[in-house]
């Protein structure tokens, strides 16, 4: 399969642009990865190719580019389907429920994880964790639903659901660390503590995953640079 | 493959509106069923318990949740009538984009137009002309935005259109002296009988608003 003019415009720290890499992984597409500068002003590749959201990751296919990570996934199971690894179900009643979860994940577990990282005082960092630790039990809750007993949300082999919350692991473990508490915690979420270790160890995902410490740093500035820009417009 | 399909919905909601031209354009019967939001059903609890939301289409006793995902559903499974969703992935990735695009701007923009004033109510107003503008580039000099026929942005943003008379009474502008191709766009679907017996009458939704302006004490 002719895998020219595949790359990814991202940062090694954004879930969302591991959620592409894991993709094209799972696939064995081989791609070329063009890092964007977070702390720095966006690039003129960005802005061109993400005119309306100016965000990574963008992905691009013989000069197309897709953005929204979910939205690319989708692109890349439909475009490389020759590979042993669907990433979303083929039946249409599973595929409504793992794009229901992963409309969940971005919609409400990923903005109040968000709001635990940047909370500036100690009651909305309070309401935020209730709001995180809240949101793991639904997802315990999705996974027995959707894993049928498997392993993986997508059941044998990780899919739609796996990759969106599965790229936000380091950021959970860095955010707990930083609350001094385990968002996924063996007591309220079991399966899910399990799920993580597969997800982590996996073929497709092991290289994307980032060193928890590399992380915690970059998300001490990232956290100032953002306190910082709503400082300015308040 | 028809089985029993029940949609559960509430007659304003531009989200169940998608659902109901979607499933109109197949020519698929269903039950719809009317929910009041301060007095939600039992059922609308069971089948929807994570958001407790309308509309949810309810298939052969199975939920699906989340108009985008309806619709997304309703044209896999019905696939062989009325295409809503391009057969080619990159067009098909420019489709989701902008139907995302959507969720994320027309209804937050909208809401804030009917409930503030002032200056938050004049920034929402020019960022809802900005975003209808990207859309009236997108859609070029296509009939829809799906081409010939009515497609998934087409089908996600036109029940906005019955909300716009209340956005520019309660803003005070013109969305169609802004954004003429868009209106123009509007009267084209408004042609096909899947939208407007989809759709509820303007002026309805308008005292609908008024109704919850004084419900939450905004003048």
């Amino acid at each position: 399969m002719a895998e020219s003019n595949v790359k990814v415009l991202g940062t090694w720290a954004s879930p969302f642009v591991m959620r592409v890499k894991i993709a094209l992984h799972l696939k064995s597409v081989r791609y070329e990865d063009v890092e964007e500068d977070l702390l720095a002003p966006k690039s003129e590749l960005l802005l061109k190719s993400n005119p309306v959201y100016k965000k990574i990751p963008v992905f691009f296919h013989a000069h197309n580019p897709i953005c929204e990570s979910l939205i690319i996934l989708q692109y890349i199971d439909e475009v490389w389907t020759t590979s042993a690894s669907s990433i979303l179900p083929s039946d249409p009643y599973e595929r409504s429920q793992s794009r229901f979860w992963a409309a969940y994940v971005d919609d409400k577990f990923f903005p109040a994880l968000r709001r635990l990282l940047i909370g500036a005082t100690e009651e909305d960092k309070k309401a935020a964790l209730a709001e995180v630790v809240g949101g793991t039990v639904v997802l315990e809750g999705a996974f027995g639903e959707l894993s049928k007993g498997k392993a993986f949300f997508g059941g044998d082999n990780i899919g739609f659901v796996d990759i969106a919350l599965g790229s936000l692991l380091g950021w959970i473990e860095v955010i707990g660390k930083q609350c001094e508490t385990k968002l996924v915690s063996e007591a309220k979420t079991p399966r899910l503590v399990q799920w993580a270790d597969c997800f982590s160890a996996h073929e497709a995902v092991k290289d994307v995953l980032p060193d928890v410490d590399k992380l915690a740093d970059f998300g001490l500035k990232l956290r100032a640079k953002i306190l910082k820009a709503l400082a300015l417009t308040n | 493959m028809a089985g029993e399909l029940v949609l559960l919905d509430f007659w304003p909601s531009p989200f169940g509106m998608r659902s109901r031209i979607a499933l109109a354009e197949k020519g698929i019967p269903y039950e719809y069923r009317e929910e009041d939001l301060r007095n939600k059903s039992d059922l609308l609890l069971q089948m929807n318990p994570v958001h407790k939301k309308i509309p949810v289409l309810i298939h052969n006793g199975k939920p699906v949740c989340e108009s985008v995902i309806q619709v997304q559903y309703i044209d896999e499974v019905w696939h062989d009538k009325a295409p809503l969703i391009p057969s080619d992935p990159y067009q098909r990735a420019v489709a989701r984009f902008w139907v995302d695009f959507i969720d994320k701007k027309i209804y937050e923009l909208g809401s804030k137009i009917w409930k503030t004033k002032g200056e938050e109510q004049a920034n929402a107003k020019k960022e809802f002309i900005e975003c209808l503008k990207l859309l009236e580039g997108e859609l070029g000099d296509k009939t829809y935005f799906g081409g010939e026929s009515l497609g998934y942005v087409d089908v996600a943003l036109v029940p906005f259109y019955s909300w716009f008379y209340a956005y520019e009474k309660c803003g005070d502008f013109s969305i169609e002296a802004e954004c003429p191709k868009m209106i123009a766009w509007v009267k084209r679907c408004m042609q096909k009988e899947s939208v407007a017996k989809s759709l509820p009458d303007q002026e309805k939704v308008y005292e609908f608003i008024l109704q919850l302006k004084k419900v939450f004490g905004i003048e």
